[in-house]
């Protein structure tokens, strides 16, 4: 046996064991309803794997892990489920949780499952997923997920296993229990723990009060090929802590707000090493537990093999409670445990006592007195607190300060306050603190998240506006572009507009004409089918059908005058002023070049140069008939612009709106993404750009010089 | 006069260089914005609901900064006003009802079967936690709501509800110990004696 070394404080409560370790394990007779609460671990709560009406086998996964810290459930027995939904649960808050509840039939008719062979040939990973779908999570204090802690190995280096069995609290002899009648499948179990672990030293803490399991263990243990070694602590209140443990039997501290395995220590119970042995040996998920059954109430204290989701009321018949003597129910032990209302409340994976206790064993507390300083609690604090000045911080609301305090580094022993001869509910006031601080925390990460995504949106807002306000500012430029254009293109627009213009015109009295033609030949059909029939008003058909005649006539006629109109505006337009322009400009630079030619001559006294002079003489009077020609053509184009002022507009008006219809398909060509509406709209938009383009030329043409 | 000298010469060249040094710090280690503003907003619930009368909370935290009174925010109710009131050093006073009262933690709830799908509610939701699209119901991403209430009013067919979050073992808190009234165990009743004789 190696050195135990020991811990700070803890206190001596009478033990209160003997009472159920009387007689053997009992296997607790199958309840009608099981409740099966989702959430019985830490981390995330399953995921239900059945309907409502659903039937199940035992052993059956009924609800899957969520995340990584989760644990799966198991039907405990056959049966069918009867609903899902809110039941009271184990737990402090005494609220209800949801539950999957499963009528048992009776039958206990197992799934079909099997052990792995030779786990060593598997894979870790695989060994490991092994134990996650079979549920196991930890069976000692707060319910880790096993496989979690068993997979610690890949990011810490994990020396020593330590499989506590110390069981310190008062009444409880679940673990006792369990060492003395199967200690072989304790030791199943750290083969396989420590097959995936690989630790150089494993270490079964277990207190003096113990001599019938330690016993045990020993016989088993013997040629054992691990190097396990029992280590046997003296009893005292609370060494089967974690932290406690590990110091007791290290010499080690576990640091403030760290894991065991930061300083290579995993720390597992007895229980759960038993749950992953059958696990892995038998492919048994958890689906069962020992529960010590105690207190005064019960005739037959006793450890009963209780399936999960009994309820308690069905252990404590078993245990023949005595009603009238029952006065609280406590779920755990009496220093960490819980008193509960109700005796529907499951067993969990995590129950290990219900005691019964009569008001003798268990009276109300008394009332709290004023602290008096003695210092007692500090004496006891395992974990080397101040619990008097937390007591301070947590009653001033002080949160920081307890907070800084190492609040969190309490384990809500209850030693503290078990020693307090003023009666203060010390741990009451550490929880408070610790839920309220807990609370702000993640308040705040709500505040921050909120935040994030207030800005985000402030932002997304912004970007919008800006993106608006762009659009904007390019659609105005477009504006201010065409209504420079249309400044520039202003007073001359004679020709196309005055040619353009009348045909117009012309197209509509074309309409016009062809309307009255129609109207007429109705009114002549109508008149002709009149007087076959030799019905009807024929003298005011006869009206109508000469109101069509004339009005034919007169659309004919309009017609006529037009077009004739629309040649005159044609001819008055005249030759085109550039060629004329042109034509002027080439005369004159003939003439230049003949009178430089005679000079050449003259000076040179060349021959020839009668002829030279002809020449220039016809020159001259050419480049003054253009000349003329020219200034007359700008004349009368000036007056028929003048004339046509109001066209001008019309014209800068089609040309804006030919743009606006470019534009518009351009957009639509964007949007669009179907292949054929996409070339229908591109042979629209290359037409509207030909008539934008030829409505834009006439209009600079038009321009004023 | 030498020594006179000398001492206001070595005192004008200190100056210099401290003064030379405290300019280059005032620049290279120039903190943007105000700091005391960041402080205060992370202190703020960030409900973004508009109660103390400014367009969110950080334009309040601006507001306080600018010596604004600090008991406008009744989603934070009296913690943050002591909060505040620690950070800034002043008077921690009582909430300005004016604003509005504390109330427990709400989230909003749109009764479905009568939303019109009209997206008004979505547009006032200062954290996007409202999910839905023109003519299609919309409903409330519970985790993300701040219970700020600013969509129940926007909403033309008042199908919002605020509801207070429900109590869930996930949220649970410990209560605290119930204070012990009598201290003195031969006092116990004294004071409902001394009552009676008064009446």
């Amino acid at each position: 046996m190696g050195k135990v070394f020991a811990f700070h404080g803890g206190i001596h409560p009478p033990e209160n064991k003997k009472q159920s370790t009387r007689t053997p394990i009992r296997k607790a007779p199958l309840p009608k309803l099981l409740y099966l609460p989702l959430q019985q671990h830490i981390g995330m709560a399953a995921s239900p794997m059945v309907n409502v009406g659903d039937r199940v086998l035992k052993g059956q996964m009924i609800a899957e892990p969520v995340g990584r810290i989760s644990a799966a459930l198991h039907a405990p027995t056959s049966g069918i489920v009867r609903s899902i939904g809110p039941h009271p649960v184990p737990h402090a808050s005494g609220l209800d949780s949801d539950c999957i509840v499963i009528e048992s039939d009776g039958q206990d008719e197992w799934i079909e499952h099997q052990g792995i062979e030779d786990y060593t040939r598997l894979e870790p990973a695989a060994l490991i997923e092994h134990i996650r779908r079979c549920g196991v999570a930890g069976m000692g204090g707060a319910g880790f997920p096993t496989d979690v802690k068993l997979h610690l190995g890949d990011h810490h280096i994990v020396n020593t296993l330590i499989i506590n069995a110390a069981e310190c609290e008062p009444y409880i002899t679940a673990d006792d229990m369990l060492m003395r009648e199967r200690a072989h499948e304790i030791l199943g179990g750290i083969r396989v723990i420590s097959h995936l672990l690989k630790p150089s030293h494993i270490m079964i803490g277990i207190e003096d009060n113990k001599s019938h399991a330690i016993h045990t263990l020993e016989s088993v243990l013997k040629g054992c090929e691990l190097n396990i070694d029992i280590r046997v602590v003296p009893t005292k209140y609370p060494s089967g802590g974690e932290r406690q443990l590990i110091e007791l039997l290290t010499g080690l501290e576990v640091p403030s707000g760290g894991i065991p395995a930061d300083i290579g220590i995993v720390c597992q119970n007895v229980g759960t090493t038993a749950a992953v042995y059958r696990a892995v040996h038998f492919g048994e998920p958890l689906i069962s537990r020992i529960v010590t059954v105690t207190g005064d109430a019960v005739a037959q204290p006793q450890n009963l093999d209780a399936l999960i989701g009994t309820p308690f009321a069905d252990l404590l018949d078993a245990a023949h409670v005595y009603e009238n003597k029952l006065y609280r129910l406590v779920m755990g032990g009496p220093m960490m445990g819980v008193t509960v209302e109700h005796d529907q409340i499951p067993v969990i994976k995590t129950t290990n006592c219900i005691i019964a206790a009569s008001e003798d064993e268990m009276p109300p507390a008394p009332p709290e007195q004023p602290c008096i300083r003695c210092n007692m609690c500090e004496q006891v604090c395992p974990a080397t607190l101040l619990p008097q000045q937390l007591y301070w911080f947590a009653k001033g609301r002080e949160f920081d300060k307890a907070k800084h305090h190492n609040l969190f580094d309490c384990i809500e022993c209850g030693a503290c306050a078990y020693v307090c001869p003023s009666s203060i509910p010390l741990v009451q006031y550490y929880r408070f603190a610790k839920s309220e601080i807990r609370t702000e925390e993640a308040e705040q990460r709500k505040a921050d998240h909120a935040r994030e995504r207030f800005e985000a949106r402030q932002a997304r807002l912004e970007r919008e506006q800006e993106e608006k306000e762009a659009r904007r500012k390019a659609r105005a430029e477009e504006a201010a572009r065409a209504q420079q254009a249309r400044k520039n293109g202003e007073a001359t627009a004679p020709e196309t507009a005055a040619a353009d213009q009348p045909v117009q015109e012309t197209k509509a009295l074309k309409t016009a004409a062809a309307v009255a033609r129609t109207k007429l030949k109705k009114a002549q059909k109508a008149l002709d089918a009149a007087r076959e029939s030799g019905e009807g008003d024929l003298q005011a058909l006869e009206d109508a059908l000469k109101a069509a005649q004339t009005g034919a006539d007169k659309a004919q006629q309009a017609l006529e005058q037009a077009e004739s109109g629309a040649g005159t505006g044609e001819a008055a337009a005249g030759p085109d002023l550039k060629q004329l322009k042109t034509a002027a400009a080439v005369a004159r630079t003939k003439l230049k070049k003949a009178r430089d030619a005679l000079k050449n001559a003259e000076d040179k006294g060349l021959e020839g140069i009668d002829k030279l002079r002809a020449t220039l003489t016809t020159l001259e009077q050419k480049a003054d008939e253009a000349e003329q020609a020219f200034k007359a053509a700008e004349q009368s184009q000036l007056d028929a612009a003048a004339a046509q002022g109001v066209d001008l507009k019309q014209l800068k008006i089609d040309a804006a709106l030919a743009r606006a219809a470019v534009t518009k398909l351009e957009r639509a060509l964007a949007k669009t993404e179907d292949e054929q509406a996409r070339t229908e709209i591109e042979t629209e938009l290359t037409a509207a750009r030909d008539k934008a383009d030829q409505l834009n030329q006439t209009l600079q043409q038009h321009e004023p010089a | 006069m030498t020594t006179v000298m000398t001492a206001i010469l070595i005192l004008f060249g200190l100056a210099v260089v401290f003064g030379i040094i405290l300019g280059y710090a005032s620049v290279r280690f120039r903190v943007e914005g105000n700091p005391i503003v960041d402080q205060i907003d992370a202190l703020l619930p960030q409900t973004q609901c508009g109660q103390c009368g400014y367009p969110g909370c950080r334009p309040y935290a601006e507001a306080i900064a600018n010596g604004d009174a600090i008991n406008k925010c009744p989603p934070g109710g009296q913690s943050i006003i002591e909060a505040l009131a620690d950070l800034l050093d002043v008077e921690a006073i009582p909430l300005d009802a004016e604003h509005g009262e504390e109330k427990p933690k709400m989230v909003a709830f749109i009764r479905e079967d009568e939303c019109i799908g009209c997206t008004k509610c979505i547009q006032a939701c200062p954290v996007d936690a409202i999910l839905g699209a023109a003519k299609q119901m919309h409903t409330v991403i519970t985790d993300e709501c701040t219970g700020c209430d600013l969509c129940v009013e926007p909403c033309p067919v008042d199908c919002i509800d605020m509801i207070p979050v429900e109590t869930t073992i996930a949220n649970w808190k410990w209560p605290a110990p119930a204070e012990s009234r009598n201290l003195i165990a031969t006092d116990r009743g004294r004071g409902e004696l001394q009552q009676q004789e008064a009446h």
